[in-house]
């Protein structure tokens, strides 16, 4: 499942302009990252296409952290 | 107590270059920036060249990539000129500004419409929940001026003008009337545009107003000329840096020239025919704003867009406006090199304004070789002319009718 990692940390290097070292599983996306509220909906988009899955608007709120997207993914990809 | 108006920095992105030397260089020189179009495939297109940046680099003009990513292209030119011209003019906003007294408006004709294009082809291929959260604030047509505020930390009087192809004057007009009368003391203004795109492409070609010799790019854009067969589109920003007189000289600004006049007007006549009633009444109103007599202008440049309408217009406005002195004015339209760049046009034409008054040479309407009998002023035809000019003159003309005016001044303490 280490391919869901690395596929998340892809997608949040590239959209947020981070270095991989910053995306660790506890990394909060506005905290840690500096995403703003439409980063997070770009986000969330990509991760929607990358696993083809839908994430709901209410989901998507509850999502903070890297290592949540992943959780999130892991259990409903 | 009204306030004298200086320019103290500027900067270009165009296609004949983006540093002042180079730029002012090839209009010297009197290259052309027209050529073939390589953002897309122009196969199905009546007019396949333009004067396009090839290559831009945002990261070269001090623009984060992350940031850039969210910046529609004339956005991104709309900043690089706007750094440009604030380096150039050693303004250090919060060091020798006052960040609330500095103001922007950069305009654009158009606004974004590159983002407009990507989000509308993926609305349609994948759906409305596909559509970026960054289309509206990437698309819309004030946002260079919101992006160089965040950019740069300017906290003053902060709007765009969007009048087509008159924006970039409109903009350096309206700031220069906002430091005349005290609301800054400092303006980034001018115009950006970027809308060498399909959609752009299509909807110029659609109104059979840009010229198709695609075989002759550089000689394509031939403003007054009796073979012109309408105008090249351009891309890129024209950014000027206005600041009072008085807060120039307390931080030793180095001075290239003072505005002293802007005029405006409304043709009341035709969505996008000229109206040379329109364009005469604008230039009076800039020479009366200046408080100066017609005959003490020594140069024009001239929208001059290379439409058969549109030249043949500015010339009878010219006639109208100067009577006599029409025939010893000088008048160039720089178009005929840089292309035009619609809501950018005014913002780089004020640059060659001040470049023009502060190294005594006027850059000269290239292609001109059989002057048109209806255009019959001193065009400054295809080679530069030393002239000592002292007071200068800038037209924008855009559609819908609106016309836009600005003079300046050789600055004289």
């Amino acid at each position: 499942m280490s391919d869901v990692l690395d596929r998340v940390k892809r997608i949040v290097i590239e959209r947020l302009g981070v270095e991989e070292a910053e995306v660790t599983p506890e990394a909060s996306f506005k905290d840690d990252l500096g995403a703003d509220s439409l980063d997070v909906v770009e986000l969330v988009m990509e991760l929607e296409d990358e696993f083809d899955l839908e994430i709901s608007d209410e989901d998507a709120e509850k999502i903070t952290t890297v290592g949540e997207v992943v959780k999130y993914i892991q259990s409903h990809a | 107590m009204t306030q004298r108006v200086v320019v103290t920095g500027m900067g270009v992105v165009t296609a004949l270059g983006s540093d002042l030397p180079t730029f002012w260089n090839n209009l010297l020189e009197g290259k052309s920036g027209v050529s073939q179009i390589e953002a897309f495939d122009t196969t199905d297109y009546t007019t396949k060249i333009a004067a396009e940046i090839k290559g831009f680099d945002p990261s070269l003009y001090n623009i984060d990539k992350k940031e850039s990513r969210k910046m529609d292209r004339f956005v991104q030119f709309g900043v690089a000129a706007s750094q440009l011209a604030i380096e150039d003019a050693k303004l250090e906003i919060g060091a020798n500004a006052d960040p609330e007294r500095v103001g922007v408006i950069v305009g654009s004709g158009i606004g974004g419409l590159g983002t407009w294009e990507d989000q509308h082809t993926t609305l349609m291929e994948k759906g409305p929940r596909r559509v970026s959260p960054f289309f509206i604030p990437m698309m819309i047509a004030n946002m260079a001026s919101g992006q160089i505020s965040m950019i740069t930390g300017a906290k003053g009087p902060n709007t765009a003008a969007v009048s087509a192809c008159a924006t970039g004057t409109h903009s350096i007009g309206d700031s220069f009337k906002m430091i005349q009368r005290g609301d800054a003391d400092v303006m980034i203004c001018g115009g950006a545009e970027a809308t060498i795109r399909p959609i752009g492409m299509a909807g110029f070609c659609a109104m059979r107003a840009m010229s198709t010799r695609n075989d002759e790019p550089e000689k394509a854009s031939r403003p007054f000329d009796v073979d012109r067969d309408g105008f090249v589109m351009g891309e890129g920003a024209g950014v000027l840096i206005l600041e009072s007189l008085e807060h120039a000289q307390a931080r030793g600004a180095r001075i290239y020239a003072e505005v002293i006049g802007y005029g405006m007007s409304g043709d009341a006549y035709h969505m996008t025919d000229p109206d040379p009633d329109g364009a005469a009444r604008c230039m009076k109103k800039a020479i009366n704003d200046a408080g100066i007599e017609p005959a003490t202008i020594q140069y024009i440049n001239a929208h001059g867009t290379s439409t058969g309408a549109g030249d043949k217009s500015e010339t009878t406005a010219i006639k109208k406006t100067f009577g006599d002195h029409a025939y010893k004015v000088a008048v160039s339209s720089t178009k005929s090199m840089t292309g035009h760049l619609l809501g950018a046009a005014g913002g780089v034409e004020a640059v060659i304004l001040g470049l023009t008054l502060q190294n005594g040479t006027i850059p000269p309407t290239i292609n001109l070789d059989n002057p048109d009998p209806e255009c019959d002023l001193d065009y400054v035809p295809n080679k530069p002319r030393k002239a000592d000019v002292q007071v200068a003159l800038s037209n924008s003309f855009g559609f819908g009718g609106h016309n836009a005016t600005i003079i300046m001044r050789k600055f004289e303490g």
